[in-house]
């Protein structure tokens, strides 16, 4: 199976600055290995049911009580932030330059 | 050409469970900034998901108010896109399987119709950014606050078809929600701490059998004045470009409250290849029947059902509206009222009037919070109807009964507030009047009627209002021999 | 006299020929030895250590005894969060990063009075078979020091193999506990999916990993995996019914056992003739300690290399999303979010999980979504039906856990293929979500050590076990060579 990959977009997609050099190393890797892999698409699956979970289970929830103990102090998580105002994570801004 | 619009609306609704959707963090985000939150909501390495059992029953039944059906094995999935508001950069929200599909909601008042629901799905929040820097502006902004607070508070995204034709058909069905998510309890359900929040799919298309046109979503309207505004707007900015040969973009336009319009292309929009994938952290639910009757059975009487119910005690339906409409209490307080007596129509107009201005001026902010019951205002009622008070005394005693003055009778004999309907005494206020103002009565007896207000007018102010004056109306014409 | 094993190390302790502090000390002293060479450690709490080894002692002499772990320093896979303590994945995005909580399996040795000594190397993010893909540097085999510990828990079985911890913590999604194990000379055990919490383990892929024991004997990693497993309410995919403790049936022998030879799992094809040998050895011992054989075909599981390279990267794409230098580990600064996002991401992430985070991403796309991911979990379900027709006819299923014994360093690192076929026999037990141990058997003609894999089906844990525990007494291969300080360590680099 031949198969297109516009890396460029897949890196944008999953926020990964690459140069050019790398985009290119990167494509042709995973082209590569999807294509190998790509066997898998001659398996007959029809009627197959997906497996998500190893095990058959269901409904496991939590009932609605706030757990204090699992809380964290501010301070202690921010002080593992690159940066921070006040009680605020501080990141450049959302939008792109004009 | 008549052009026509094509509206859906996707609604957000908070959920006011204790917890948050996934961890056991308060689902409360008034707190100091980044205090309500532990390793689950804010992303960390290792942390996993853990669904909050009452938001599921919660969103079971919004959807069964709503006339939907419930998914047999509903399926949390990712939806990855990377913010900096979403710690994990994937959404946990619901994909193929949502919770309920396919109900309805009737929307009455001047546009009505039945608009169809197309999903109700369970998310989670993301947490707050605030722009900084800049004219306040998030295009301006020179760097982002971020509070997690919010973050994973959840969510129920409930999702029209598009069937609504109106920008005021869009106000009343987001209102008609709005009710029915307050009447189910589930949601504080607040437009202006956006604990419910509209956004808006529009398209505007060259008559009912032409093909859908391009459609815009807008964003940001926190009141339903402002997303009527906004609907309206973003149709005629539709109509105006089509009409004149040009072409609609595909895009997300912000509401701007000030200026009245819809801005788009400023804000740099995420991919829309979400990449969904089942949340392999989490197992399929399994919604059998029995949850679903025993969430039916929790379902309280829904505002459609109660509107009827008010018209045939006898109210007109504007005014069935208001009570369902208006703050719970109120309409508590009119149906004990009602309970203990009083007359239905009399009980629902001093509910929506005069019991709402007297709280105002009193500066209470609702019923539930004043000494006021549904026996006391029929006594109150009762006593106007017999004639021991007048409307405006009434009003007084009302007031020192929201003031925990007493009971109605209580306040009107401690006030001093109680009707002169003894004839013998009202009789001798009357002579002494006509005795003062000769000249008046003389003009009356020969026919000048209207001085019978003048009398009654001198009357009240003598007996600072506490005449019936209607007696003091009958006396004097006896006396003038009219 | 220097201990090895948790067993003997605990008996020791209650009968008052060892301490806590004495077997501390020991670990720290063999550390300093070799650490150097082999770089296990990523972060080794000397003081800590020595602390609560004190802290032990003292609670035994108070009467107040933990059970057979109280007093054991053990080593933990650097995936695997640490209050207070440096926690990076071996990677660059998470280099300094010191979590506020413990993983639900660290809390559950702590209480068990285990004492985590530190924490071990591992391939960034746990993607890789062989330790080099650290971004903190190798760790080599304690066999030979030329050759890979192979991965990803490489730096925890380095550690036990080499007398720097007596247990050890990994975590496998493809074969990283199992496949370290067999390379050098340890036992290595996967539970069943949902037998240990993962709340606290740096995910790679969700629906496959598992933190499971790594020991010098079967018995000690039995310990380990009952300390650490059980319903956790924090982790919603964790089992919730009970299981048989998995020391259970230890002893229990091979009598009547039916035993099913899976020579082909996986579609292996290229299994190097000394591991052949050495596991056809050990079978025909088996068989005569009562053992009944037969050969299985799992044919399905020959899809089950493509299936995992399609799941294990999709979910991990989603599972290294939250990296984003927002909220803790290594910011790039940047104009906007995204440029400080994408270039934090791009520098804090070695190029195995650059690879396999755009393979994921790719793979879930709109138009592949169903050609690739969709299509591999149903091949899961195939894999699953695989074994469980094998399951109708047999108790376990048996197979060489690698193919290859330990491969020199930089022998795979430009291939990555070539690197990914090392995990086609273990690789089948994760898709399916059942238990599997490496146990040694031999070594090969280069003195490098020969792992076998017993499978058992999903919550049959003791059953494995007995079974591992018993192939573990036929082969009788003295797994603490490497510890033996008499032994030294071998190979070219220094």
């Amino acid at each position: 199976m031949a198969i297109e990959i516009d890396i460029s977009h897949v890196a944008r997609l999953a926020r990964l600055e690459l140069s050019d050099r790398q985009l290119d190393t990167y494509g042709r890797q995973c082209r590569e290995l999807l294509e190998h892999v790509a066997r898998i698409q001659a398996v007959d699956t029809e009627g197959v049911e997906p497996t998500s979970h190893p095990l058959p289970m269901t409904n496991r929830f939590r009932e609605d009580r706030i757990t204090p103990e699992t809380v964290l102090g501010h301070e202690e998580v921010l002080a593992q932030a690159p940066d921070t105002e006040g009680p605020f994570f501080r990141v450049p801004p959302a939008i792109e330059e004009a | 050409m008549t052009w026509e619009a094509v509206i859906g609306l996707e609604t957000h609704v908070e959920l006011s469970t204790a917890s948050k959707m996934f961890c056991g963090c308060p689902a409360r985000f008034d707190a100091e900034p980044n205090t309500n939150i532990c390793p689950v909501c804010l992303g960390l390495p290792g942390a996993l998901p853990v669904p909050n059992r009452e938001a599921i029953n919660r969103i079971m039944q919004i959807g069964l108010a709503l006339n939907c059906s419930v998914t047999r094995r509903p399926v949390f999935h990712r939806k990855n896109y990377f913010y900096a508001d979403l710690p994990k950069n994937y959404q946990i929200s619901q994909f193929d399987l949502p919770v309920c599909v396919d109900g309805y909601l009737e929307v009455g008042g001047d546009h009505p119709g039945r608009i169809r629901i197309e999903r109700v799905h369970q998310e989670e929040d993301t947490g707050k950014s605030t722009h900084r820097g800049g004219d306040g502006r998030i295009s301006a902004a020179e760097y982002s606050l971020l509070d997690f607070n919010r973050s994973g508070v959840p969510l129920v995204e409930i999702v029209t078809r598009p069937d609504i034709r109106s920008a005021a058909q869009a106000r009343a069905y987001a209102q008609e929600l709005r009710l029915l998510v307050e009447a189910l309890g589930v949601s504080d359900a607040r437009l202006e701490e956006g604990s419910i929040r509209f956004d808006a799919n529009v398209s505007v298309r060259a008559g009912p059998r032409a093909p859908l046109g391009t459609k815009v979503e807008i964003k940001n309207m926190n009141s339903f004045r402002s997303l009527e505004r906004a609907v309206s707007y973003e149709i005629e900015r539709q109509t105006a470009r089509l009409s004149s040969g040009q072409r609609i973009v595909m895009e997300t336009r912000h509401w701007d409250e000030e200026a009245g319009v819809t801005r788009g292309g400023r804000i740099k929009e995420g991919s829309s290849d979400y990449r969904y994938f089942p949340d392999p952290d989490l197992v399929p639910m399994e919604l059998d029947r029995d949850w679903e009757d025993g969430m039916a059975a929790l379902l309280p009487e829904l505002p459609s059902v109660r509107r009827v119910r008010y018209e045939e005690m006898g109210i007109d339906a504007a005014q069935a509206a208001n009570l369902v409409g208006a703050e719970a209490g109120l309409a508590q307080l009119f149906e004990d009222a009602v309970e203990a007596g009083a007359g239905a129509p009399q009980a629902a107009n001093w509910a929506t009037g005069e019991v709402v201005a007297s709280l105002r001026k009193a500066g209470i902010p609702s019923v539930g919070g004043s000494s006021l019951t549904g026996s006391s205002l029929a006594e109150l009622l009762g006593m106007i109807r017999q004639g021991t008070l007048s409307g405006s005394a009434a009003r007084e005693v009302l007031a020192g009964v929201i003031a925990g003055e007493g009971s109605p009778a209580e306040v009107a004999a401690g006030r001093d507030l109680l009707q002169i309907s003894d004839t013998g005494l009202l009789e001798s206020v009357v002579d002494e009047l006509i005795a003062a103002n000769p000249d008046e009565f003389a003009r009356l007896k020969d026919g000048e009627r209207k001085l019978v207000g003048f009398f009654v007018g001198q009357v009240m102010r003598n007996t600072r209002g506490k005449a019936d004056p209607k007696l003091a109306g009958t006396l004097i014409t006896e006396r003038a021999g009219l | 006299m220097a201990f090895t094993t948790i067993v003997g190390a605990a008996r020791a302790l209650r009968d008052g020929s060892v301490t806590s502090v004495g077997l501390a000390e020991q670990v720290l002293q063999r550390t300093s030895m070799v650490e150097a060479q082999l770089h296990a450690y990523l972060t080794l709490d000397s003081d800590g250590l020595m602390e609560a080894a004190a802290r032990a002692d003292e609670e035994l002499a108070a009467g107040s005894d933990r059970g057979p772990l109280h007093g054991i320093p053990i080593a933990v896979k650097d995936n695997m969060t640490t209050r207070h303590m440096e926690t990076t994945a071996g990677s660059r995005i998470l280099s300094g990063y010191v979590p506020p909580y413990d993983a639900t399996a660290i809390r559950r040795l702590r209480d068990a009075g285990a004492l985590i000594a530190g924490k071990t190397n591992l391939d960034e993010f746990a993607m890789g078979s062989s330790t080099e893909n650290s971004a903190f540097g190798p760790t080599r085999n304690p066999w030979n020091t030329d050759r890979v510990p192979g991965g990803s828990s490489g730096g925890s079985a380095a550690a036990v193999a080499a007398g720097m911890a007596l247990g050890g913590l990994g975590s496998d999604t493809g074969g990283s506990i199992r496949q370290p194990a067999s390379l050098c000379g340890v036992v290595g055990a996967k539970p069943t999916y949902g037998a240990v919490s993962r709340y606290g383990l740096i995910a790679f892929a969700s629906s496959l990993d598992q933190i499971g024991p790594i020991a010098h004997r079967v018995e000690d990693a039995a310990l380990l995996l009952d300390a650490i497993s059980g319903h956790d309410p924090l982790d919603s995919t964790s089992y919730p019914g009970g299981i048989e403790p998995s020391g259970a049936r230890l002893g229990g022998g091979l009598d009547g056992v039916r035993v099913g030879v899976a020579r082909r799992l996986g579609g292996a094809d290229a299994v190097e003739p000394d591991v052949e040998a050495a596991f056809d050895r050990a079978l025909a011992a088996m068989e005569g300690a009562g053992a009944v054989t037969l050969e299985v075909d799992l044919p399905s599981t020959e899809q089950g290399l493509s299936a995992y390279y399609l799941i294990a990267p999709a979910e991990c794409s989603a599972n290294l999303a939250r990296f984003d230098g927002v909220r803790y580990g290594l910011r790039v600064d940047g104009a906007t979010t995204e440029q400080m996002m994408s270039r934090s991401r791009a520098d804090g992430f070695g190029p195995e999980v650059t690879r396999r985070v755009l393979l994921g991403t790719f793979a879930l796309s709109a138009g592949y979504h169903e050609a690739f991911y969709g299509q591999a979990q149903k091949v899961r379900t195939l894999i699953r039906e695989d074994f469980a027709r094998a399951y109708r006819q047999c108790d376990v299923l048996v197979s060489p856990t690698s193919a290859t014994t330990a491969f020199p360093l930089g022998d795979r690192t430009e291939d990555p293929l070539s690197m990914y076929v090392s995990d086609v026999f273990t690789i089948p037990s994760n898709l399916a979500g059942h238990p599997a141990i490496s146990v040694p058997v031999g070594l090969d003609r280069h003195d490098l050590p020969i792992g076998f894999q017993v499978m058992a089906p999903a919550l049959e844990e003791a059953v494995m076990f007995q079974v591992a525990a018993a192939v573990e007494s036929l082969a009788g291969f003295d797994t603490t060579v490497p510890f033996d300080p008499s032994y030294g360590l071998r190979g070219g680099v220094r």
